[in-house]
């Protein structure tokens, strides 16, 4: 377990501050979401995030939720990287249909996507029941990172991790019937969701378009039989975790290329004896250099991936 | 040596004064491109106050600006511009465990790679000797959050650690000069409760008989199974070397890496 012993005076630290300093009225508004909901398909909508890296100036908002309708109420499929992304979402919800969220799923633990759970804790929060888990164990120390990136954006943010585990197959949430695939690769446990009515794919972190993917939990061979099970269901059109709405299902294409490529460069780099830090100086090729959040997320890849890589690569000797 | 740099701040009178006399007291005081609080001490304490010191552009430090992983943040060192190196320490300023290697290239050029264990956002020295005493200093800021030093190995999440214990990888590149070793060990800090001191003290390159290609002295941070590049110059490998070292147990390190002509 990778504790952080400095947690609680960090947070506490922050918190000092808060207290201490009046903040300017000009301040404070500044660091509000903007989220406008986007309707993709019928009933279903998505608030876009930017497919940059966390930083002050996005709040963090850099991650897609999706919204969809039913006969009874709303299902929220992730709440973004705060509380105050979650009360924003909220605020944005309340003109959309006039009905009430009524259920909330993470699609996987990774803290862009569950960190607004805290908004909703009179519904059922709903994920794979590894997803549950690795929240409960991870989601600490992902708040420490996150509140050191993100400051006060962050502020009142505590850890909410889902509520309830979500069966694989067909399930009706609002009134609207939903199939639930229990996949993997992005993370350990990556649910992906397929509305039935128009066909659309919410692929939570196995699909990114024009960002770069992301890999600190990843299996790379998981995630390309992931992203084949996606395709075979052949979608009308996919939410992916970052990037833009993609009726082409360019998303599910791109992902798979760019996480061939990584493999590839690195499988290489450690036949040749490379050390980390040669490995991020590699060129990247046009096509991927040009996606979201580059070179930072392929610099986060080799530190992911490059040890366990080289240990392969690399001869045990008598 | 956190908590000491706590209370000297806390106690801002005294501290002022310890600071002011640290600088009285170097020989050579130097204008930190880091502006650190610490390194005054450093130069003090690590490299023993030398007259002949000096900050220097030629011993380049490349590593990730921020440590995606602080158990594992990976460090190339080239000192090749410098001529007749002796040894190069490499250390941090803010972290529990200052030192975290020493390396004697010897045969080898100046320039190796490594990875350590970050505790926290710090600047990363190298200080290079080289064989007429004078030091040459670079580094590189690491943005960090923290927790590297503190934390128990991963490998005991596993249950064949011990089985594994002092395994060696590792691959000559003839043409390239090129030597990579990855040693199996848990590398404990000795700071995680209730887990001592378990790390590999020192590692060396053998050629034929015993001759010493080149060692490195290894402190607590180095990251939990060691890798290292090493550099010679080009086409001069023709033999196989012998990776040997040893634990503050007294576990053995004894592996060949085979010479090119038996690959």
């Amino acid at each position: 377990m990778r504790s952080s012993q400095t947690k609680l005076s960090r947070r506490a630290t922050l918190g000092l501050i808060g207290a201490a300093v009046t903040i300017p009225a000009q301040a404070r508004t500044r660091l509000s979401y903007n989220l406008k909901p986007k309707q993709v398909a019928d009933g279903i909508w998505m608030l876009e995030g930017s497919t940059d890296y966390f930083s002050m100036e996005n709040g963090g908002d850099i991650v897609n939720c999706a919204i969809i309708e039913g006969s009874d109420g709303l299902t929220v499929v992730d709440t973004g990287p705060s509380f105050r992304y979650g009360e924003a979402m909220l605020d944005a919800l309340t003109n959309l249909s006039g009905k009430p969220v009524t259920t909330v799923i993470n699609t996987h633990h990774h803290p862009d996507h569950f960190f607004g759970n805290q908004v909703f804790t009179d519904i059922p929060i709903r994920a794979l029941s590894r997803t549950g888990a690795l929240a409960a164990e991870q989601g600490e120390d992902f708040s420490d990172n996150m509140y050191r990136i993100l400051g006060d954006w962050m502020r009142g943010t505590e850890v909410v991790p889902p509520t309830q585990s979500l069966p694989a197959g067909e399930i009706t949430l609002g009134g609207r019937k939903l199939i639930v695939l229990p996949l993997s690769g992005h993370t350990e446990a990556d649910l992906a969701l397929m509305d039935v009515e128009t066909g659309t794919v919410i692929a939570g972190d196995l699909a990114f378009l024009d960002r770069a993917p992301t890999t600190p939990s990843a299996d790379l061979g998981k995630w390309r039989e992931s992203l084949t099970a996606i395709t075979e269901l052949e979608p009308s059109a996919v939410i992916p975790g970052h990037g833009p709405f993609d009726p082409s299902l360019r998303s599910l294409t791109q992902t798979r290329a760019y996480l061939d490529w990584i493999e590839e460069t690195l499988v290489d780099a450690a036949d040749q004896g490379f050390d980390m830090v040669e490995v991020m100086e590699l060129p990247i090729p046009d096509e991927f250099a040009a996606l979201g959040a580059q070179p930072q997320e392929y610099h986060r890849s080799v530190s992911h991936l490059f040890p366990d890589i080289e240990t392969d690569a690399l001869p045990l000797l008598d | 040596m956190r908590k000491l740099a706590l209370a000297l701040m806390m106690a801002a009178t005294p501290a002022m004064a310890a600071s002011e006399k640290l600088h009285s007291d170097l020989k050579t005081p130097l204008d930190d491109p880091f502006k650190s609080g610490m390194w005054e001490f450093q130069q003090m304490r690590l490299l023993g106050n030398p007259e002949k010191i000096k900050f220097d552009e030629r011993v380049k430090v490349f590593a990730p600006h921020a440590a995606e992983d602080a158990f594992e943040v990976p460090v190339k060192v080239d000192a090749t511009e410098i001529p007749d190196v002796e040894k190069i320490l490499v250390s941090v300023d803010y972290g529990p465990i200052p030192k975290i290697l020493t390396f004697y290239p010897k045969e080898a050029e100046p320039k190796f790679s490594f990875r350590f264990k970050i505790d926290q956002a710090t600047p990363v020295r190298v200080s290079v000797q080289t064989k007429d005493g004078a030091w040459h200093i670079g580094g590189i800021q690491i943005d960090a959050m923290g927790g590297g030093c503190t934390a128990p190995a991963f490998a005991y999440a596993t249950d064949d650690w011990e089985e594994k214990l002092g395994e060696v990888r590792g691959r000559m590149w003839a043409k390239t000069g090129r030597v990579r070793v990855i040693v199996d060990h848990p590398m404990d800090t000795g700071l995680a409760d209730g887990i001592p001191v378990f790390i590999v003290e020192d590692i060396k390159l053998e050629g034929p008989d015993n001759r010493e290609m080149a060692r490195l002295e290894l402190y607590e941070p180095v990251d939990e199974d060691p890798a290292f590049t090493f550099h010679f110059p080009k086409d001069t490998l023709t033999d196989a070397i012998r990776v040997v070292g040893r634990d503050n147990n007294g576990n053995e390190i004894d592996a060949t890496i085979p010479g090119p002509n038996t690959q």
